[in-house]
Formats: C-alpha cells, structure tokens, sequence
C-alpha cells in the first residue's frame, strides 16, 4: 500500500508485451467441402505487431493449410487485402492493437470476388476492368528526343491516383460492385484518372467514352467506402467525381 | 501434366522480366512465368531512384558515373559492363519517361534528379544530383509502368506460376536450355515450358536473413533452379546490408532520406558518418555506412535501452519536403513505429538487402556455364543475375537502372536468339524432378516444420554472416546449413491438397534458400579480404594480389540416388579491367 506507484511500474516492467487474440477467420477449400466456416485461433502475439504476423503464426505454428497471399509484408505490394474487422484493409498495414483484440478479430475474403480458397479471391475480373480502362500513356506525333517536358504544377495533378497499388481494397469495398461485378469499380477509374488528367496523355476522350459507358462511373453511389478502404490514402471518390465532372464538361 | 510451346519464356515479371517483356514480345511469341501478380513484384518497393547522368540540374555525366560505379563496387565490377549500364542509363530513363512514368520534375519541366549515395562529381569530389525519382516510390512508379506497357505490349502472362525446374540437354557436347518446368498455384498442375530462350528475371534471395527489406517470396528461386542444373553461381558471397532499415522490422527507408538532407546519429547526438567519410558523410556508399553504424553500435554509442540501433534525423528538414519528397518512408515511421519524422528520429539499423552475385552472365544477358561458354538459349537479368555491374557493393539508385538496362538488353538477345534457333528436343519426362520433389513433400511424414527450420536459418545468417564476418562465424553458419540441409530431408507440411496450396510452395523455396545460403557461405568463407560487403575482421584489407577475382560456385553431385552426396567447388574467374586501375576507396 505504501508505494502502489512504483509496485506499478516494476509490474509493467517485467510484464510480457504478449497477449492473446483471438483471431476468428472465414475458411473456405472447395477440396475439402463446399461450405465456408468460420474458425477461432488463439494466438500469443505483441499487439504492435501486424495481422499479417498473426496470420503467419497460424500458418507456420498451427495450420499449414491457412491460405492467404501477401509479399513485401510493408503495404506497397497489394497482396494481402481482406476484411479485418468487417473493414477492407491490408493485413501487413494493420496493427493489432489498433483493432481491438480484446475481443476476436473476424478475418475474411474481400467481398464481390470468387473466394477461391480461405482468403484467396479471384482477381481476374479485377485485373480485366483495370485493363479495359486503357492503363497506359498514349501520345500522337513524333517522340522528342529527350523527355516530354511536364511542369511540376502539370505534375502534381495526378500526383494522388499514381500511388494505386492495384490491391482491390476500394473495389472490392464498394456495395455497387458487390451487387453488380459488370461495374468497373473504383480502381479502375483512380487509374483511368492516372492517365485522363497527365498533360503528356493524348487519349483522355476515348477513357471518358469507356467510363461513360453502362457500367462506368455514374453507377457510384458516392458511399466514399472506397475512400476509407484505399490503404495508400487516394482520395478515390474525389477522384471518381473528378472524372464525372471531365463528361460532363468535357475540360481536363 | 501440360506442355507448352514459345519462342521466348522469361521467369519472373518485376522490372527486370516485365522490361524483357515489353522488347521480347514484339519480336517473338513470349510468356512470361511469373509465381505471383506482376505487380506485386518487389521492384515495387525500390523508393530512392535511378541513376542516370541525364545532367539536368548540375554538370555530370556517364563516365563519371561509371567512374562511381566501379569505385562503389570496390574494383570487383566488371568494368565494360559498368560503361554500357552508365551510357546505356540515358536512354533507360528517357524511354521510361516516354512510356509514361511519372518523373518528378523540375521548374524547366525536365526530369529533377537528387543526390544519392556514392555518386559522386568528377571522381569523388563532392556528391551529385544523379538520381532520376518519383518521390519515394521509384520503383512502384517503374513497376507500374512496365506493366501498363506490357499490356500496351499484349504480354502474355501466366500468374502465379511457380518456375521450379530448368531444362538442360546437352546436344553435341554443348549444353543447351530447353525450356522451364512450372508448378501452377491455382491446381496443382505441373506444366511444361518448352522455349527456344529462356530468361531468368526471378529477383533476389534476401529471405535467408531475418531482418531484411525482402518480401517474404524473395527465396531466389531462379539461382536455385540453375544451380541444381550445374550452372555456377557468381560471387554469391556479397551480399548489400542497406543501413536505413526501421529497427528490428528491416523495412527499408530509403537512402534519399540522407539524399535529401537526413542525417545519422548515435546515442549522443553525434552525426557519426564525419568520421568515417569526410567528403561523403552520410552519403558514403552502403557498406562503409552500414559498417559505421555497427561499429558505433559495438561500440556503446548505440540508441535504447539494449544501444542496438541508432537514428535517422529528418527532423531539420521542413515537413513540406518530407511530404512532397519522402511520404512513404514518413507514413512507414508513422504506422509501424508510432513515430512523428517531423519530431522525432527514426530508429534504424542495418536491413538485408541485395544480392549482388547471382546467375552468372555476359553483357548481352547471356547465361555462362564457366568462365566463358555461353549456354545457347539461356539469359538472366536484373538481382538474380551477376554481369558484374555492382562488383562488391552495388551503389544505390543502379539496381533500378540495371532492371531497365539488362533487361532490355537480355529481351532483345533472346527474342533474336528464339528468331533463328530451333527447339531443343526435351528430355523424357521432363518433369521427372519437380512431379517428385512435389509428390516428395506432400506424401511426407516428416518431422520437421518448415517455419522451424526457416527460423532456425535466418537466425545463423543474421548472427554469422551478416556485415561483420570471420572464420569462426562463416564456420559456425557452414556447419549449422549443413544440418539444416540433413533437417530438411525430414520435412513435411500440413496441406495435403492441390488447390493454392501454399505450404507446400514454401517447403520448395526453403529448399532454395537453404542451398543458396550454404553457397553464400561457403564462397564467404574461402574469401580471406574484405571488399565491399563481404567484410572479414580477421582479414580487413582488400587483397588485390589474390582475390581481384571473381567467385564461381558449383554443385558437385557424387554417387547416385540415396547415396548421393551433393558439395560445392569453388573456382575464379577474372575481373574485366578497362580503364581504372583500383585504388584505395574513400568517402
């Protein structure tokens, strides 16, 4: 009683950083049978750590079939989106602590993709909608024998969308996708952005076209979950908005 | 089991593959055999630059820059290769800007260039504005860009496709590459490549270590794949530490925070790199700076508590810059740290890097079977090859250039290559070694678990073989390889199944690692200097009169089936010396 505070701080000291989370994780493998279900692991974790590390401690200490994709394990690859908590994240880029492990953390495929397998999805149609944007810089004319001049101003224009890491976090986060996979979704319009507002690009008309289709950019609905989903921090909506506002005004 | 038919098949699709791509499927009917998303290659995680003496913003130019490259590479480069990756690096980074990369610029609207380093003006005098950027994310911008030109380009690729076999015939006494074999993630399949060319573009084998800046699939799959065939392995004993590694993690902050006006310092506060390169200080080459931070560590002036790490300070630096120039770095400080750039410095220590050895090859990418004998058909680029361009340290900002360079280069030599040559007939069953590699480990009742033995591996490496090396460590890493190795034999995995099976994929590439790793040590070992990365403190000096020479490890296999008894020889081969004659390197 008499030094409560320093009885405290000793506690603290020699106190483990572990704790145990519980991680609540949507297995699926067509192998074994057609129906997913849920699973618990008990894991002892730092819960500075990521999900990604929890994962891995399932795979290599309890269950070998765990099956999800990651690689640079830092949040510049794109592999490993899923939703965490019932929120679409990169499992590298989340930190335990910061999720509540008090309680278990529900861990599942990314929604309005085919699960393949746990939290393996199909990203082909993802891929095909990024293509069918026309992803790449199309000039007319002659090339310059040195580079094409850009001004920083120029430059910084479409300094937000070139940061996409193609990892389907925002796509596959937004409820107009889920109801309809026709829907180009919003990757592939941050990426049509990348190229329609670059001053050095040529076919900004002919992505418009292709956006003004059916399933193009006027489905959005405006939810901004794409927004709170993207794990790079592009302003997606706003730059869906900014693509709409080039249809209508034909000027970017 | 499938089989397929192309002309032109490159293993691998980071910058390297995907830049082969694009020259490669103009000219020839091509695949590209990638184990995971293009984009998901780890080209993406290069931030700082690429080095081209474009002399945008100050006087520089190529030959400098080969200069710097040679010195950087602690004479160990070879030097004809090092003058085509200089003069070739204009064009590289011209084309890049034409197929769309977004370069950050300057006010006239050329491409801006920062300082990077060990690149230096007019040899050694002062550091120089030599390297071409998109903020910190370089080489997502490379990356993103190739893959929009391959599709531009209709590349085929076949994703997640693990390459796990290479197919060697000798066809009258030469030995030739017929093609690859592939297991297919998706089912489980096995799938011949039949290929007039091959191109090894598979990237690093940074995963043996434990802290490291490598993804978790850099498992130097390609080197392994060669290796197993009897193909030499060149200079595998030099190894990058990069220094600016956050603590404990090993994800890389990039040397264009010291570029840009970041600075190191020890637990007192000292910017310790005036020390130990006067001229260049913080922006000496990675070696002597990753070797400097271990030694004020050993020497009690490192930071917290255990004094293991120490900071990098970019707190003097206005928060307008560090957003602009570096906000990837600054939000990696922020979310695995918990740590304000703006406020406060960021814990580091030296991260696990790159491989400057590998797959060794000529100029044109060509693969050699010995010092000299090309072998017809088969072609390697970018961190998985060794052409010397980095010698014994590999300067910061050139990897990306070498991706660019080499695999243009190896892209446009293949496809003409596949032009004119014909297949090699395969073997019979020609996926006789992967079909019982596979059916090996999912049938086992082993034992032991891979994630044990990986553990078991990057723990050595880290303690034995990392920036400071003597007989005694290399020994104790030797030794404990050679029981991993017996381990390994004994290992099984939990998934059973055909379908992504994952485990099963990660038992193989231990397998990879761990002969690399032996490779890595045993050259280490046999090479009594220090030079570049490869530091040995019971031999400190550079030893020109016997080690200006470069490494060539082979597998030797004596015996057969059960007995069978696999060692590794070691041989040399001369350095390429053109115009500089070594001197002493100082920063």
């Amino acid at each position: 009683m008499a030094t409560p505070v320093l009885d405290k701080a000793e506690a603290e000291d020699t106190a483990s950083p572990y704790i145990t989370a519980t991680f609540r994780i949507r297995r699926f493998n067509p192998e074994i049978s057609d129906e997913a279900t849920w699973e618990d692991f008990q894991v002892e974790i730092d819960p500075k750590e990521r999900v990604l590390d929890a994962l891995h401690k399932i795979k290599w200490e309890l269950d070998g079939s765990l099956t999800f994709r990651r690689s640079c394990a830092h949040g510049i690859c794109g592999s490993d989106a899923m939703r965490i908590n019932g929120k679409n994240r990169l499992a590298c880029k989340t930190l335990i602590k910061d999720i509540n492990p008090e309680k278990p953390i529900t861990v599942e495929a990314i929604k309005g993709l085919t699960v393949l397998k746990d939290l393996v999805v199909d990203m082909e149609p993802f891929f095909q909608a990024y293509r069918d944007v026309m992803p790449f810089l199309v000039t007319e004319g002659n090339e310059p024998t040195r580079e094409r001049l850009q001004s920083p101003e120029d430059r910084e224009r479409f300094d937000d969308t070139t940061k996409c890491i193609l990892c389907a976090a925002c796509t596959s986060s937004c409820p107009v996708f889920w109801n309809d996979g026709q829907y180009f979704g919003p990757a592939a319009i941050v990426n049509a952005h990348r190229f329609i507002f670059d001053s050095r690009d040529e076919a900004g008309e002919q992505r418009l076209e292709i956006l003004n289709d059916r399933d193009g950019v006027w489905r959005c609905r405006t939810t901004f979950n794409c927004t709170d989903a993207c794990p790079r921090g592009i302003e997606v909506t706003k730059a869906i908005q900014e693509v709409k506002r080039a249809l209508i005004t034909r000027r970017f | 089991m499938k089989i397929h038919k192309y002309d032109t098949v490159i293993v691998g699709a980071g910058g390297a593959g995907m830049r082969a791509a694009i020259e490669a499927t103009k000219r020839s009917r091509t695949a590209v055999l990638t184990k995971l998303y293009p984009t998901r290659s780890h080209t993406g995680a290069a931030q700082g630059g690429m080095a081209a003496a474009l002399a945008n913003v100050e006087e520089d130019n190529w030959e400098w820059h080969t200069f710097d490259t040679i010195k950087g590479g602690d004479y160990l480069v070879d030097q004809d290769a090092a003058e085509i990756l200089a003069k070739e690096a204009i064009d590289a980074v011209l084309d890049l800007e034409k197929m769309g990369l977004p370069f950050g610029r300057t006010e006239n609207g050329t491409i801006d260039q920062r300082r990077f380093g060990g690149h230096s003006r007019n040899h050694g005098e002062a550091p120089v504005r030599r390297a071409c950027y998109s903020g910190d994310r370089t080489g997502h911008m490379i990356l993103q860009t190739l893959y929009q030109n391959c599709i531009k380009e209709g590349v085929e690729f076949f994703n997640e496709f693990y390459v796990l076999d290479q197919l060697i015939v000798e066809v009258n006494g030469v030995k030739r590459s017929a093609g690859v074999v592939a297991y297919e993630l998706a089912t489980g399949e096995i799938h011949v490549f039949q290929a007039k060319a091959v191109i090894y573009a598979s990237g690093g084998t940074g995963k043996f270590f434990k802290v490291t800046s490598n993804a978790h699939t850099l498992t130097g799959d390609g080197q392994a794949a060669c290796y197993r065939r009897g193909l030499p392995l060149e200079d595998m004993e030099f190894f990058q530490f990069h220094p600016t590694g956050i603590w404990r993690m090993g994800i890389l902050l990039t040397e264009g925070a010291r570029g840009e006006g970041g600075i190191l310092r020890n637990k007192d506060g000292e910017r310790f790199m005036e020390k130990y390169a006067p001229v260049m200080k913080d922006l000496a080459s990675r070696d002597v700076v990753s070797r400097a931070i271990y030694t004020e560590i050993r020497e009690g002036r490192g930071c917290g508590p255990e004094g293991d790490h120490v900071f990098l300070d970019l707190t003097h630096l206005p928060p307008e810059q560090l957003d602009a120039k570096l906000p990837d770095i600054t939000e990696f400080a922020r979310t695995y740290l918990g740590i304000e750039p703006y406020t406060d410095p960021i814990p580091i220590q030296p991260t696990a890097h790159y491989a400057m050895g590998g797959i060794p090859t000529n100029v044109e990418g060509e693969v050699l079977s010995d010092n000299t004998t090309v072998v017809p058909g088969l072609y390697a680029a970018g961190e998985v090859a060794c052409v010397s361009v980095h010698g014994a340290n590999r300067l910061g900002t050139n990897s990306l250039l070498d991706i660019n360079v080499f695999g243009r280069r190896s892209g446009i030599a293949a496809a003409e290559y596949s032009a004119k040559a014909d297949f090699v007939e395969l073997p019979e069953n020609p996926a006789e070694l992967v079909e019982e590699q596979v059916e090996r480990l999912r049938n086992s009742t082993g034992t032991e678990r891979v994630a044990e033995l990986r553990k078991e591996l990057q723990e050595t490496m880290d303690a034995n073989v990392m920036v400071f090396r003597t007989e005694q460590t290399i020994k104790t890493a030797v030794e404990k390889i050679g029981e991993l190795r017996a381990r390994y034999k004994n290992v099984s995995v939990q998934d059973k199944g055909k379908r992504f099976n994952t485990d099963l994929l990660e038992a193989i590439e231990l397998g990879n690692l761990l002969d690399l790793a032996e490779v890595m040590a045993v050259s280490a070992l046999a090479r009594k200097e220090s030079r570049g990365g490869h530091y040995r403190e019971d031999f400190p000096n550079r030893d020109d009169v016997n080690f200006m020479r470069h490494t060539m490890a082979y597998r030797e296999v004596t015996g057969e089936g059960e007995d069978a008894k696999d060692s590794i020889r070691l041989d040399y081969k001369p350095v390429v010396q053109t115009r500089y004659q070594p001197m002493e390197r100082k920063y």
